[in-house]
């Protein structure tokens, strides 16, 4: 890619289990963005905190321990609440089709299951990076 | 983007504006050359920049960690700058240092911004130096710069600080090995970390021996386990005693000297790339590379300045 992408991937809640954020850690790095990985078990305005911090393109949340309805919205309110709701978030996890809707109506750019190929999350974080950093670059 | 304004909010310590300035820096805007002009002097010549360097794995991240929590309860404003190396292949890069520093996420007081390598030939020193003065000037007073010590432009990162923490630990045999001849020439501080596993003692032992008097082998090296938060106030005692020496017998000035020669090269050097880059496409051909290059610093040297 031309521009350099800066994404981060948070893991908000309260499960340990961060294989899928780790796939999606090494899938971003190896399509060749630069990506901030906060660990397990971090709240939505520690994840906020540090997107804004380290300026990234977009924000990319795992979660597989069902509580994706709470844990994704509260982290872009946490990014409003703290003036960077321009940054766009994208989630992962087991989420049932039900539910996939309601995200994207909370907010959410774009949603992934254990399903998605890793090609469709890689485009999807290079739309977003896109997107951002045409409004701000 | 109002570049004044923007300065103002950094002053200020605004989260956002200090993240958005160093991104302007980093890709080399000219935008980002306006900020640096604009920053504030005075907070840059009075901070101090400590290095944080050593083989992967050592406990760097979980000593600057540590370090952070101490210089808080001093009620200092932090920075912290931590290098990762690039991926050769792709470009990309997995930034993972914020994982220890996630406890202070929610403290205003500390800045953390993680930077990749990005495999530039010149322009890594600019730009870590560049996102060090950016935190100083927005109020951190003490900045952490974390690299791994491995390849040479790493290393040469750790040059531009006041003061350089080596930081090892037992079962890195043959890298410590490798690097022990020349230890001392970019530690201010080597620290033994991990003191809890087997072979930490024999570690420091071999260590001592690179130092000539037993005096400055007990100022020098020091023995933590940043897992645990043992260790950790005295050595930031030692490197206190270190920097009031430093500033006594001119030492911390002629490391800052080197230090503005050493960034303003590397910028050079970043800037210069480019266009050196597109007049070689363009340049002679069949003739010697070396006669080719004479013949683009002449170009280069009749271009009317921009
Ligand atoms: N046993 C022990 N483990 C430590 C100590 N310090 C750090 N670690 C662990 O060593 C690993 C690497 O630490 P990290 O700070 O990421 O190392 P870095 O790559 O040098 O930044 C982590 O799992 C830490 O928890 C220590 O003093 N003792
Ligand atoms: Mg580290």
């Amino acid at each position: 890619m031309a521009e350099q992408y800066r994404v981060l991937i948070g893991k908000p809640g309260l499960d340990g289990h961060d294989r899928g954020a780790k796939f999606i850690v090494r899938a971003l790095r190896d399509a060749g963005f630069e990506v901030i990985y906060t660990g397990i078990r971090r709240t939505a305005e520690e994840i906020a905190a540090a997107a804004i911090q380290e300026d990234v393109a977009a924000v990319g949340l795992s979660s597989m321990s069902g509580a994706h309805l709470r844990l994704f919205p509260a982290v872009i309110e946490a990014l409003n609440q703290a003036g960077a709701g321009d940054i766009p978030v994208l989630g992962g996890g087991i989420i049932p089709e039900e539910d996939v809707d309601i995200l994207r109506q909370a907010g959410i750019q774009a949603i992934f299951t254990p399903g998605t190929p890793a090609a469709t999350i890689i485009a999807a974080f290079t739309k977003a990076c896109e997107e951002h950093h045409r409004r701000h670059r | 983007m109002n570049i004044q304004d923007l300065l103002g909010r950094l002053h200020a310590g605004d989260p956002r504006a200090i993240g958005r300035a160093i991104s302007l820096v980093e890709e080399q805007s000219r935008e980002g050359a306006a900020l640096l002009a604009g920053l504030d002097r005075e907070r840059i010549a009075a901070a101090l920049l400590i290095g944080m360097t050593g083989p992967p794995g050592a406990g760097k991240s979980t000593l600057t960690g540590g370090l952070v929590r101490h210089l808080r309860d001093q009620g200092q404003r932090v920075g912290i700058v931590a290098v990762d190396p690039s991926s050769p292949l792709s470009g990309g890069a997995v930034l993972g240092d914020r994982i220890r520093m996630m406890d202070h996420a929610l403290d205003r007081e500390v800045v953390v911004r993680s930077m990749a390598t990005r495999g530039r030939l010149g322009g890594l020193c600019a730009a870590a130096g560049a996102a060090a003065r950016i935190m100083a000037a927005s109020g951190c007073t003490t900045v952490l710069l974390e690299t791994v010590g491995v390849g040479q432009s790493e290393m040469d990162i750790v040059r531009l600080a006041d003061l350089t923490v080596m930081v090892l630990a037992p079962g890195f045999g043959d890298e410590i090995q490798a690097m022990k001849a020349g230890i001392l020439e970019v530690a201010d501080l080597i620290v033994v970390n991990k003191a809890d596993q087997p072979g930490s003692g024999k570690l420091a032992l071999d260590l001592a021996a690179v130092f000539a008097r037993a005096e400055d082998r007990d100022l020098r090296l020091h023995r933590t386990v940043a897992s645990e938060d043992q260790g950790i106030d005295t050595l930031l005692a030692r490197i206190d005693a270190l920097v009031q020496q430093y500033r006594k017998d001119g030492t911390l000035h002629r490391k800052r000297e080197q230090a503005f020669t050493l960034e303003t090269l590397d910028w050079a050097q970043a800037l210069l790339r480019p266009k050196l880059a597109a007049l070689a496409a363009a340049g002679l051909r069949n003739a010697d590379p070396r006669l080719a290059a004479e013949e683009i610093i002449i170009q280069l040297q009749q271009e009317p300045q921009s």
